[in-house]
């Protein structure tokens, strides 16, 4: 998405400012009365809770509220609380290896499905598989977490059932905390392969026909047209969704986690991350302090990483870059 | 240009692509087959693809036994359709002020909105202003205010209205009809296709959360479905991880608790299977708008 900024063509009417900013909104009042509902929604749940961020600065008491209660001392108390514990860093470190695990195996995914469904000819064949795959993306993660329980519960779980027809020993996914990132990677592909396809299918078809025609008539294998044509004409929309993706690898999708994972402390090792963690500190233990440290330390570098992954997109891009 | 018969390559693609769009639905039919079941053949056999004895006493427990349910069901449609109302109206008016092109500052209000999207002030600020100063505890605004303004959807509706010729304006100004005149009796129903996609996403949004609810309503009587789903999921986890195990074992041989948990996710995902093959259509259109015009 593109935003005009316009701020060249406001310097060269430079000269008309100073009343005529104020004739100019005047005449446009009613716009502005349309606009406000947004303006004051977007000023109370976005820009009000970015003034909030100072509380990890302050020792929080909820009767003084935000710029009531008293700045902490020394002023990094909460950080270096938050440096003390185990559980800060872990749940820092697994939301970047289980994002950069997510963004890796779902491109494989995405771009794998969209390029097969392109061989597709048969366009019933097509189209339904297409309704199937992207059916997931509508339903909830605690549905998610119904269908996973259904599957991998001890007693009655699917999973187990099949296990044990192969005269094997029932496992206990529920408290095996390594098989988690797998199953977590399973769970996100399931539900949204389908949709991160459509982006793809849909740089496949703008593809110029007379590419492939050229190419079959210099003998090019299906295989090699997919290799060399199909892929290179992806590229950039997968450098593009990538970068994106990589500009929010600070931040974890709380819902998934708190669906498939919820309170089973056995799998934290390998499945708390930074939203979970600042949830149960504020909402469970009431730690705010701890928790709006971390919340702080996850706002500053995914704004930064959301700026630098629009430059690099932008550079490579212009007209996919956000702003 | 295609060969007509099909290579090795062919139906190992075709292979794949069945299998993986199979996974897709198993879960789906097996949850249904769940509801289905009777509770002794789900503790018998597990959970399987059809149901061995149909037995509708689950969905008979769910419609006589519990208010509670069908108080959730109420919340969940009253949210969704007060929240998606407000929210078309509330983006699409935003959006109709940013588009403006006689409007010289429309600019600075595309910045302010854009910011938004952004910088973001995490769970903790945002959970203490809601709570502290806007006082939604245990409100149901708590699940319709937050995500009503929308800067992204306030951006897609601003491009579409952008690419509408500036004439009609002026027009329908010169037989003096103010702004609010033009947005609502001129450009929205212009603008019908992206309102309508971008009102399937939004109440998509308000139908499918429960993240709201559990972080601003405590109140059992005004907890959405969604929520009340997963309460009684981890409530019966609970019970089964708890000492007296072999109490609820007699407990639940009576009350089918298995299959009752599958009905009432029947039941939470039944509309959207009822209107799925609506949804797709626009969702696949409205995502093609996005990716095109960016």
């Amino acid at each position: 998405m593109k935003i005009e900024t316009g701020a060249g063509r406001m310097q060269t009417r430079a000269g008309l400012m100073g009343n005529g900013v104020i004739r100019e909104l005047v005449r446009h009042r009613m716009l502005l009365l349309m606009f406000l509902p947004a303006a004051t929604l977007l000023f109370l749940f976005n820009y009000l809770p970015l003034a909030g961020l100072v509380i990890a600065f302050k020792n929080f008491d909820f009767q003084q509220g935000i710029f009531g209660s008293e700045w902490a001392k020394p002023l990094l108390n909460n950080f270096d609380y938050m440096l003390t514990s185990d559980s800060a860093y872990r749940a820092i470190k697994n939301t970047i290896l289980l994002n950069a695990l997510f963004i890796a195996v779902g491109l494989v995914f995405e771009v794998g499905l969209a390029l097969m469904l392109n061989e597709i000819r048969n366009k019933y064949f097509k189209r339904v598989t297409q309704s199937l795959t992207f059916l997931p993306f509508f339903i909830s993660w605690i549905v998610v977490g119904v269908f996973a329980y259904n599957l991998m519960n001890f007693e009655t779980g699917a999973f187990n059932r099949i296990i044990q027809f192969m005269g094997l020993s029932p496992i206990d996914f529920y408290s095996e905390a390594g098989l988690w990132p797998f199953i977590l990677t399973l769970a996100v592909r399931w539900k949204v392969t389908g949709y991160g396809t459509i982006i793809y299918l849909a740089a496949l078809t703008s593809v110029d026909n007379s590419y492939y025609e050229a190419a079959s008539i210099d003998g090019a294998s299906r295989w090699q047209q997919t290799w060399y044509i199909s892929l290179p004409m992806l590229k950039p929309t997968i450098l593009i969704l990538t970068l994106l993706a990589v500009g929010r690898i600070m931040n974890a999708d709380f819902g998934m986690f708190y669906a498939m994972v919820g309170d089973a402390a056995l799998l934290f090792p390998t499945t708390d991350v930074i939203d979970t963690f600042v949830y149960r500190s504020l909402r469970k233990s009431g730690d705010i302090g701890m928790a709006s440290a971390a919340g702080f330390v996850q706002s500053i570098v995914a704004f930064v990483l959301v700026l630098g992954s629009n430059y690099i997109a932008r550079r490579a891009d212009r007209d996919s870059a956000i702003f | 240009m295609y060969p007509k018969r099909y290579s090795i390559g062919q139906i190992v693609i075709v292979a794949i692509i069945s299998l993986f769009s199979l996974s897709c639905l198993l879960p789906f039919i097996m949850v249904i087959s769940g509801s289905l079941s009777t509770e002794k053949d789900i503790m018998d056999y597990g959970y399987s693809l059809f149901p061995r004895n149909v037995s509708f006493d689950s969905y008979r427990i769910l419609i006589l036994g519990s208010n509670r349910i069908v108080d959730a069901y109420a919340i969940s449609i009253i949210v969704t359709v007060v929240g998606t109302v407000l929210s078309l109206l509330v983006t699409s008016m935003g959006a109709y002020a940013m588009a403006r092109r006689s409007f010289k500052y429309r600019n600075v209000l595309s910045i302010y909105a854009i910011i938004t999207l952004l910088f973001n002030g995490g769970l903790v600020p945002w959970y203490i202003i809601c709570v502290r100063y806007l006082e939604l505890k245990d409100t149901m605004w708590a699940m319709i205010l937050p995500p009503l303004a929308n800067a992204f959807n306030m951006f897609l509706i601003r491009n579409f209205m952008m690419a509408m010729p500036e004439d009609l304006h002026e027009s329908a100004k010169m037989d003096g009809a103010g702004e609010f005149r033009i947005y609502a009796q001129l450009i929205v129903p212009l603008a019908k296709p992206v309102l309508a996609t971008i009102g399937l996403f939004i109440s998509l949004n308000y139908w499918n959360d429960w993240f709201l609810g559990l972080m601003f309503v405590d109140k059992q009587e005004l907890q959405p479905l969604q929520l009340l789903l997963r309460t009684l999921i981890s409530n019966v986890e609970f019970l089964r991880s708890s000492s007296n195990a072999m109490d609820i074992q007699r407990i639940a041989s009576q009350l089918p608790s298995e299959s009752i948990k599958m009905a009432l996710t029947v039941v939470t995902i039944g509309p959207i299977i009822f209107l799925y093959p609506f949804l797709q259509r626009y969702f696949v259109k409205g995502l093609m708008v996005g990716a095109v015009k960016g």
